[in-house]
């Protein structure tokens, strides 16, 4: 598929911001299953700072906003072509060995309920095991947005039966885990048809790796793995740390967010437009 | 310099010139009170508090003004931010902080008259007379000043250091002079009476000036020659066309050092021709009230632009 | 100090110093040192407890002495130490070598909370991760020392080897003439040079280097900022330093000033809101990315923490024989980790013998010295052992040297450690000296100052 993004983050500040201090992770991966053929990053008053790819193969890139500023507005415009790979993650350059992504996180942490639902499930192979826990995933959690947040740990999102895509990524991390598999945290876009199938644009979802295979995406909010409809940015040990867009303000006061996202199949109209 | 080091050295020069304030302040009250008034004993010590803005904090906590109370509030309460042992605290906390901008021997002064504060404060209060408070005072904000004097360098630290003393001083005595003119003499019939010259004496004795006064004007001391001494007389130490000039002369080391100058520069030139250019009839015509208002508005006005320009950080 | 009945050498012309010192005197010179510390307000305060802030450490004026050959071979085995340290930190966020080649168990080191993702793949300038490592040593006899444990983050505790000496020769400078002792006083100029020579390629002319304190409220904000003076270089907090564009500034008033060399006396957790704790208000929003594409060096380097962990430890041996192809010259002390089944079974038979620790605890709160508790509390120590058995690791109790020390009634035999600090940068350099901490409560082993321990001035003698 040959997707193209808009997608625009205001930051409102209640009193002007005497600087500004981003750290994003907005450009997409660069593995076989994509391809960028034009990508544009570019913030209100902005000037760019450090900027590296990290050992994980994301493409980071400071930013700072000299104040006093009273609104910041990234915007991110492009357009990437992409290909079904059933998730597989191939030709993906990065040296972060996959045993560092054992390592539970808040937000990760199985609990009592999560390995019960762990470890129970069983299968043939590893490949056929991440397929059963994302669906024991999806069956546990049903997707329900307005009652989980930002913070919301696995455990909570299980105990409470409902949740978003975080929530399903966190508990799919905190089961592969118990599974002894190394499990982390993928953000990235989602083209959604007119069916309205998928949830939501800003998507998030999880990989599990598999020896042999490598990094495997699987999305439990969906019930699939990453096809061409999906674009990955970057990924992390959960949410926090797999987040596109970090950012601090001194001064400031409340900080209000707006964001629009258009994601669009080719030179189509807009399929999907969703206001936070 | 850090600009944090910058803030930190202006404010222990403030805290240890407030804190030779608050004693000559006590002094002031407690030579004027031995004096009976119309209004009796305790008026002077409210009149007191009220020109220093202190008087609502220490009626919540204290009640009526005995000079007992008093003494608590202004020397030992730490509940009091203009407090002899408030600021004293923080003057030393403030060195601690900076230690490295500082010689071994100001910070020595700085330590010592905090660790003797401590010891002060065990003793019971019934062994401390207030002169001996006011005196410990004075005596330990001169070995600071002097020890800033002797051996720092001379470079911006030093510059910040006595624009903390001056602006202080000058916002000081503008305040001391309006507690007499002011507050002790509210009745204009009480001008050139036994009582009014006996207070301005006082009020001059409290600045260490009365001998200074004498040699320099002779004869009796009347409100146009005190007025004079401290608001115009470049050799009076105190006087706030002194201060002001302290003030031009460290800001102009300072744009002159890092070659570029600041608004602070200008406001302070025009605060300080506005003292040169003026007399004691056109302060008299004015009000001498209204003029030292004037001039501790202009002095706050100034030290937030110094602020803005050396100490916010956010200088270009 | 002793050997058999007579004083070891290094020790002999002390003895007139304190057959010339009557009670009186030394209770007058002691005084002294103690008014000498107040005043130029070294003082320790211990997280928590509360109390006094400017509580002093005792010190003792009793100087600890090692001869020239002693600590020659020390410093040798030091050296050897930071650079095995430093070369394992390189690889395990490199390729991981020694992992790879089953040396070192890869769960020790990938599932470690000091582990940093962040900076994996990163190679600092002239491959340093731990700068300032300080070494923390017994001696048991003759040139036998055991280490007891490594520190690569941020050491503390040179401004009492600094100061400890400062004082002595202020007090007794006749010792100073009549013996030959190393100065350290050269430290500051060798961090100063350490520092500089880590500074990032791309830094123009000469590097601009800070430390960075948590503040005035820490411990140990006395040592940072004599380090600070001592070095020329400022003292700064995290509010005065903010990142814009591709670079590290500081806040003067004189405008923004790029910084090239952090050393920091902050834990990784706190250095940078956007990358690690959110809530921290100590850090700078950005610092790491400026890092990570080399705009900026941070001392001791990000991720570093997981050298010193006590269960990485027992493996530093294996690392001296991994990278560097020698044979350790300093013995780690025998460790047996309860985690393991064979271990486990081991201490639990032996625990009234032993000194057990917590993996992750330190200051000397949660251990059990065997020897030296009571039935009930070995017993009490083995349940706790037995509910968590992967949280404790156990050790011998070594015949720990003693030296003379001053107590009331004279001089008497106390056990000390050492740490000296060892600095490693583009050179490897080790001052002779160090912080000698000594257990002041007869027969104690446990030396830390929060559990009643004190300092002394720590001397090599010439050759």
């Amino acid at each position: 598929m040959r997707l193209k993004v808009d997608h625009v983050t205001r930051y409102v500040y209640d009193q002007p911001a005497r600087s500004v201090v981003q750290s994003h992770r907005l450009c997409p991966s660069v593995f076989a299953g994509q391809k960028l053929v034009e990508w544009d990053v570019t913030v209100s008053g902005g000037q760019k700072g450090a900027s590296f790819r990290d050992a994980a193969g994301d493409l980071v890139q400071g930013w700072t906003v000299a104040g006093p500023v009273s609104e910041v507005t990234v915007r991110v415009q492009g357009v990437v072509e992409t290909d079904d790979l059933s998730g597989v993650l191939r030709g993906h350059r990065e040296t972060v060995p996959p045993e560092a992504y054992l390592r539970a996180t808040v937000p990760t942490r199985a609990d009592t309920a999560l390995h019960a639902l762990a470890q129970p499930v069983e299968a043939e192979d590893t490949l056929a095991l991440d397929h059963a826990l994302s669906k024991a995933v999806a069956d546990a959690i049903a997707y329900q947005p307005g009652v989980t947040h930002a913070h919301t740990t696995a455990a909570e999102a299980l105990s409470l039966g409902v949740g978003v895509c975080q929530d399903h990524a966190h508990a799919l991390i905190a089961v592969a885990r118990v599974r002894g598999l190394p499990g982390r945290y993928v953000s990235g876009y989602l083209f959604s048809d007119a069916s309205g199938a998928a949830h939501e644009a800003a998507h998030a979802w999880a990989e599990i790796y598999i020896a042999g295979l490598g990094w495997v995406g699987f999305d439990p909010a969906n019930r699939c793995c990453p096809d061409a409809r999906y674009i990955r940015l970057g990924s992390g040990f959960d949410a926090q740390d797999a987040a596109p867009i970090r950012g601090v303000a001194r001064g400031g006061g409340q900080e209000d967010l707006d964001v629009t996202l258009a994601i669009l199949d080719d030179a189509q109209t807009p399929t999907q437009r969703q206001n936070q | 310099m850090l600009s944090r080091t910058a803030d930190n050295l202006y404010w222990i020069a403030r805290y240890m010139e407030r804190a030779d304030t608050v004693a000559r302040l006590l002094e002031v009250g407690s030579r004027i009170s031995l004096l009976p008034s119309a209004q009796g004993f305790r008026s002077e010590w409210d009149s007191l508090l009220q020109a220093t803005g202190m008087a609502e904090s220490f009626a919540k906590k204290y009640g009526d003004p005995v000079q007992r109370n008093i003494e608590s509030f202004l020397f030992f309460d730490r509940d009091n931010p203009s407090s002899v042992a408030s600021v004293i605290t923080r003057a030393r906390e403030n060195g601690r902080i900076v230690r490295t901008a500082l010689t071994s021997q100001v910070w020595d002064a700085l330590n010592t008259a905090f660790q003797e504060l401590k010891a002060l404060e065990r003793l019971p209060r019934s062994e401390l007379e207030l002169s001996r408070l006011t005196d410990w005072v004075t005596r330990h904000a001169a070995m600071v000043r002097g020890a800033i004097d002797a051996t720092l360098l001379r470079d911006d630290g030093f510059n910040f250091l006595n624009l903390g003393y001056y602006l202080e001083r000058g916002d000081s005595t503008a305040r001391l002079i309006d507690v007499k003119y002011y507050v002790l003499l509210p009745r204009i019939d009480f001008v050139g009476s036994g009582l009014d010259n006996y207070q301005w004496s006082t009020l001059l004795r409290a600045m260490g000036a009365a001998r200074a006064f004498h040699w320099a004007y002779g004869g009796d001391a009347t409100a146009a020659k005190i007025a004079h001494f401290l608001i115009l007389n470049t050799r009076s130490p105190r006087s706030l066309a002194t201060c002001s000039a302290g003030v031009v002369n460290h800001l102009d080391r300072v744009a002159k050092e890092y070659g570029r100058e600041t608004e602070a520069q200008v406001l302070a030139h025009a605060l300080h021709a506005g003292i040169e250019g003026t007399t004691v009839e056109a302060i008299f015509d004015e009000g001498l009230h209204e003029y030292l208002s004037r001039y501790i508005a202009e002095t706050a006005a100034l030290a937030r632009t110094i602020h803005a320009s050396y100490f916010s950080g956010e200088t270009r | 100090m002793y050997q058999g009945t007579s004083v070891r050498p290094p020790y002999a012309r002390l003895e007139d110093w304190v057959a010339a010192m009557p009670q009186e005197l030394r209770h007058l010179k002691q005084a002294e040192a103690e008014a000498l510390f107040r005043r130029i307000g070294i003082t320790f305060a211990v997280y928590g407890e509360g109390g006094d802030p400017d509580r002093l450490i005792p010190f003792d004026m009793f100087p600890r002495v090692f001869a020239a050959r002693e600590w020659a071979k020390l410093e040798k085995g030091i050296k050897q130490r930071a650079r095995a340290l430093n070369a394992f930190l390189v690889d395990i966020y490199g390729r991981g070598e020694i992992i790879r080649a089953g040396r070192v168990p890869s769960r020790l080191i990938y599932q470690n909370e000091a582990y940093e993702k962040a900076v994996a793949g990163i190679v600092p300038a002239k491959g340093v991760y731990a700068h300032i490592v300080g070494v923390d040593i017994v001696r048991t006899g003759p040139e036998e020392f055991f280490v007891l444990e490594d520190n690569c983050r941020t050491p503390s505790g040179v401004s009492y080897m600094l100061e400890s000496r400062e004082i002595m020769m202020r007090m007794f400078p006749g010792l100073f003439r009549e013996n030959r002792i190393e100065p350290v006083d050269g430290y500051s100029e060798k961090l100063r040079r350490t520092l500089e020579s880590v500074a990032p390629k791309q830094c123009p002319g000469d590097p601009t280097v800070v430390i960075l304190t948590p503040g005035h409220f820490n411990s140990a904000y006395y040592e940072h900022s004599l380090l600070a003076d001592l070095m020329g270089v400022e003292l700064v907090e995290g509010q005065d330093l903010f990142v814009e564009g591709a670079h590290v500034w500081m806040r003067t008033t004189e405008g923004p000033r790029r910084v090239d060399v952090i050393y920091r006396r902050l834990d990784d957790a706190y250095i940078d809101p956007l990358c690690f704790r959110r809530d921290s208000m100590l850090g700078i929003p950005g610092l790491m990315d400026v890092y990570r594409a080399g705009g900026v060096s941070i001392c001791s380097a990000p991720g570093a923490g997981v050298a010193d962990d006590k269960a990485v430890y027992c493996h530093v041996p294996e690392m001296i024989r991994f990278y560097l192809g020698e044979e350790p010259i300093l013995q780690n002390v025998p460790t047996w980790q309860c985690g393991k089944a064979d271990d486990l079974r081991y201490v639990l038979d032996q625990l009234p013998d032993l000194v057990v620790k917590e993996v992750h605890g330190s200051g000397g709160y949660g251990m059990l010295v065997g020897p030296k508790a009571s039935r009930e509390e070995v017993e009490r120590f083995r349940a706790k052992i037995v509910e968590d058995p992967g949280n404790y690791i156990a050790q011998p109790t070594l015949a720990l040297s003693s030296v003379p020390t001053f107590v009331e009634e004279g001089v008497a035999p106390r056990h000390v450690d050492l740490r000296p600090y060892c600095l490693v940068g583009e050179t490897i350099e080790l001052v002779p000296g160090g912080l000698t901490r000594v257990a002041l409560t007869e027969g104690s082993l446990v030396v830390n100052s929060s559990q009643g321990g004190g300092v002394k001035d720590t001397w090599v003698l010439a050759e």
